[in-house]
């Protein structure tokens, strides 16, 4: 092993990313059974036979039989075999994969398999490419030229060791009788059809990093609290995934066409204006799902406003308002944090808060406490508290509502798309960009100011009259950027 | 390093005894509540009809693996991004290549796309990840404004935006996972156990709350507690590497794709594993997973160059899609179902519908 190899071998030694190879060599060998494995012939080539040549038709065939596949299928795993060097081809060496006809293979001997404890030697390399220039000089191609250079000059200290060893290869191999010979070249020229693979090829054992950390010590960490931790039953688990995939089965696009069409279908994006977050009339798959569950309403802005909008009626926005507030906090920046959780406070906890929120005692002292060395997530009770009675609550009532009702009532169901051959090459033709959503947000910002001005004006104005004022004017508009 | 140093009486061989017993004990609590299996509730549910997937668009333009891609929440653009450092926003439905970053370092193995779709973020072998803001003008040099943000000891091999762009989460080969703020590059928590590299991380969907699961070269796919950084809970069924790890559109299950060429999916609340996705004509290693909006359909890279499509419930395999030339190295479902989108080492990413 060089000094190379060893420094790059964090826990490679048994190849984990390369377990394949094990599995690989089980079918190759079966596929080598004299009884049951692929038909093999002798092959005449130019004047010597080389024997037990298969071809890549009988191959698929093995293969398709074998593991119950479809010839396409059947090609590819026969391809990989080949490019992993457990097949090699007799003619067009260089292109490592099966062809589905009368073109010849032979199983390489499992000297030259790819192992997985041993990265393929550049000393070997070097060997084999001195051997063949002492063969026939100018036989290297390109690429194997430039990897000669490349190697005599950095192996230049022990170049006399691998042009003497190239030497006695070639001598040995002359001693060998013709048809083993040639059989024996072409094993070894396969074998560096791998592991050297030509520029420009894919190389089935690139498998890209290495794994910095040795994974295969004795881990000792262990959690015993993984033992007590609370169950549920799996027919009780496993019976709401099931009913999760028959919920939404309609509304997945891979199951059921999406109306009026797909747009990576059609390239007509209809579908995708119809569905903007804020669209004003909704379609009506998209309501049926905020019928789903209270986060599906809640994560569909458009779902959110429509909801929004009941709760107003009822005077309870608020909790709304609480909830996205803290949202606000937990995943924002840390640099404001502090801020935001005091005006949190203020303006929603704090006694005759403007927008009081109506939790119970003990989450109330909890969450004032934890206030004083506020953290993104101090609001954490007070906001799951909020989440379970806007659930348990307001949603079911909201479901009732006159607001849903009208929602539902104008949700539109667009008809199908019927495009001719002739339509949607036009399409494909008109494909348009989309707004960025850079555009897109600077516009909600802008939306957001608007709205935020609409309260506080609201609140401003109730509170005076309350209080049997008379209004102020209405402060100057905020300027815009 | 990854072991801990041993207390005084102990011997390698009686902690290994002790863990192997408290494991056993695991698999033993576990299985008390195991009633019933998943292919058994799976036999009501009726069959799946024939898929018609195909490659919709290709996507040209990397000139070297491409190794990592997410979608925008605006369901057609997405970013890539690859082993040669460069990093490109396309939009996918036009085939527009809107914008595009070369990082200083090779193998950008993780990108995500900022839940605002205003920034990026990608990081690799430069042991960071760092956040671009994106520009309408064309002419703008993004490194520029490039903010970096996570700072591990090595390679970054999985990044995602929290619901915000102001929370970044990653995971790296230094075998831990962490959240940072993305304004001042704070380290807000990070999350220690795992005893290999951590290969991919996924978070929760936003519904069920604070925890992310992530999958190691050690074999176990990790569920964490972003409030206080515990590991919660732990699976270690795979015989191999996890590549990645995924969750299920209810947040109440996660999916796992490993060198053991199997996928596997786990169900948190009966704290086990409850199906393998195998079959003996697949033997190399998958290197991604992700759901389709259902839950139904699971998209699956390999290192065999296919992706292969499962029956969650029934386990059974539905379809193969051939096309990529060489490994798969991602695949995504986009934010509305309508599409999967696979990027490759060939080069190039294609979406299929």
């Amino acid at each position: 092993m060089t000094i190379r190899n060893a420094i790059r071998d964090h826990g490679q030694r048994y190849r984990p990313r390369m377990a394949c190879l094990k599995k690989a060599e089980k079918v190759v060998l079966e596929m080598q059974d004299p009884k049951t494995g692929v038909k093999s012939q002798p092959q005449r080539l130019v004047i010597t036979t080389i024997p037990h040549a298969i071809t890549g038709e009988d191959i698929i065939a093995w293969l398709a039989g074998r593991f119950q596949i479809d010839t396409q299928e059947a090609r590819n795993f026969g391809s990989m075999l080949v490019a992993l060097g457990y097949i090699y081809p007799l003619q067009d060496h260089k292109r490592l994969v099966i062809k589905p006809d009368a073109s010849l293979y032979r199983f390489q001997t499992p000297y030259f398999w790819p192992t997985q404890q041993w990265p393929v030697e550049d000393t070997d390399y070097a060997i084999y490419l001195a051997k063949r220039n002492i063969r026939k000089k100018g036989i290297l191609e390109l690429h194997e030229q430039e990897h000669y250079n490349r190697l005599h000059k950095w192996m230049n200290h022990k170049w006399d060791f691998i042009v003497m060893q190239a030497k006695e290869q070639y001598r040995a191999a002359k001693e060998r009788k013709k048809p083993d010979r040639v059989v024996f070249e072409c094993q070894e020229r396969a074998y560096w059809v791998v592991h050297r693979p030509p520029p420009g090829t894919v190389s089935a054992m690139d498998y890209g990093l290495d794994r910095r950390i040795d994974p295969n010590t004795v881990e000792m960490i262990f959690t015993q609290q993984s033992i007590m931790r609370p169950r549920v039953k799996s027919s009780v688990s496993i019976g709401a995934l099931v009913k999760y995939c028959a919920t939404y089965k309609n509304h997945d696009p891979f199951l059921l066409k999406c109306l009026p069409s797909n747009p990576w279908l059609t390239d007509d994006a209809t579908y995708w204006t119809l569905n903007m977050p804020n669209v004003e009339i909704p379609t009506k798959m998209r309501v049926e799902r905020w019928t789903f569950s209270f986060g599906e309403l809640l994560s569909d802005p458009r779902g959110r406003n429509d909801f929004r909008l009941f709760l107003k009626k009822e005077f309870s926005g608020e909790n709304l308002a609480f909830w996205e507030s803290c949202e606000d906090l937990k995943w924002g920046t840390a640099a404001t944090m502090r801020e935001k959780a005091e005006q949190i406070y203020k303006t929603f906890l704090a006694r005759g808060a403007p927008r009081w929120i109506n939790i119970d005692g003990k989450t109330m002292e909890v969450t004032v406490k934890g206030l004083k060395h506020p953290h993104r997530y101090v609001l954490d009770a007070a906001q799951t508290h909020i989440y379970m009675l806007m659930k348990k609550d307001s949603y079911g009532r909201y479901m009732k509502s006159p607001v849903f009702k009208e929602t539902t009532k104008k949700a539109i169901c667009p008809e199908e798309h019927k495009f001719s051959d002739n339509q949607l090459e036009q399409n494909a033709r008109n494909r348009r960009p989309s707004l960025s959503p850079i555009i897109l947000r600077q516009m909600e910002e802008e939306q957001k100011a608007k709205m935020a001005a609409n309260v506080d004006i609201t609140q401003v104005m109730t509170k005076l009259s309350q209080q049997g004022k008379e209004a102020p004017p209405p402060p100057p508009r905020p300027k815009r950027n | 390093m990854a072991c801990q140093g041993l207390q005084s009486g102990e011997t390698l061989a009686s902690l290994k005894k002790e863990s192997d017993s408290l494991k056993k004990k695991l698999e033993e609590e576990r299985g008390k509540l195991n009633d019933i299996e998943l292919h058994q509730v799976a036999e009501k549910v009726e069959m799946l009809g024939a898929l018609s997937i195909k490659t919709k668009r290709l996507l040209k333009g990397h000139g070297n693996k491409v190794l990592c891609m997410d979608w925008c929440k605006d369901k057609r653009r997405l970013v890539s991004s690859s082993q040669d450092g460069k990093v490109i926003v396309w939009d996918a439905f036009t085939l527009n290549k809107e914008h595009g970053v070369t990082l200083p370092c090779t193998w950008v193995m993780a990108c995500a796309y900022a839940p605002s779709g205003c920034a990026v973020a990608c990081g690799g072998l430069d042991n960071k990840c760092s956040v671009f803001p994106l520009s309408l003008d064309k002419n703008e040099n993004l490194s520029a404004k490039k903010k970096a943000v996570a700072m591990h000891t090595n390679y970054v091999s999985g990044c995602t935006f929290t619901n915000s762009d102001m929370q970044l989460l990653t995971s790296s080969g230094d075998g831990t996972c962490a959240l940072w703020d993305v304004e001042s590059g704070q380290l807000l928590q990070s999350f220690h156990g795992h005893t290999a590299d951590v290969l991919s991380l996924d978070l929760a969907p936003s519904e069920t709350g604070n925890t992310f699961v992530s999958g190691g070269s050690d074999k176990k796919a990790n569920v964490w507690d972003m409030r206080s950084g515990q590991n919660i809970q732990s699976f270690e069924s795979h015989e191999s590497d996890i590549n990645c790890v995924k969750y299920y559109p209810s947040g109440d299950a996660f999916a796992s794709a490993s060198d053991d060429s199997t996928c596997r999916f786990y169900d948190l609340r009966a704290d086990r594993e409850v199906a393998v996705y195998q079959k003996d004509s697949v033997i190399f290693g998958a290197s991604t997973v992700d759901f389709s909006l259902s839950g139904r359909l699971l998209f699956a890279g390999y290192n065999d160059y296919t992706i292969n499509v499962w029956d969650v419930l029934k386990g059974t395999r539905v379809s193969v899609l051939f096309g990529h030339e060489n490994r798969v190295s991602r695949v995504r479902v986009s934010p509305d179902g309508t599409a999967l989108c696979s990027a490759s080492w060939d080069n190039t990413l294609r979406i299929w519908a």
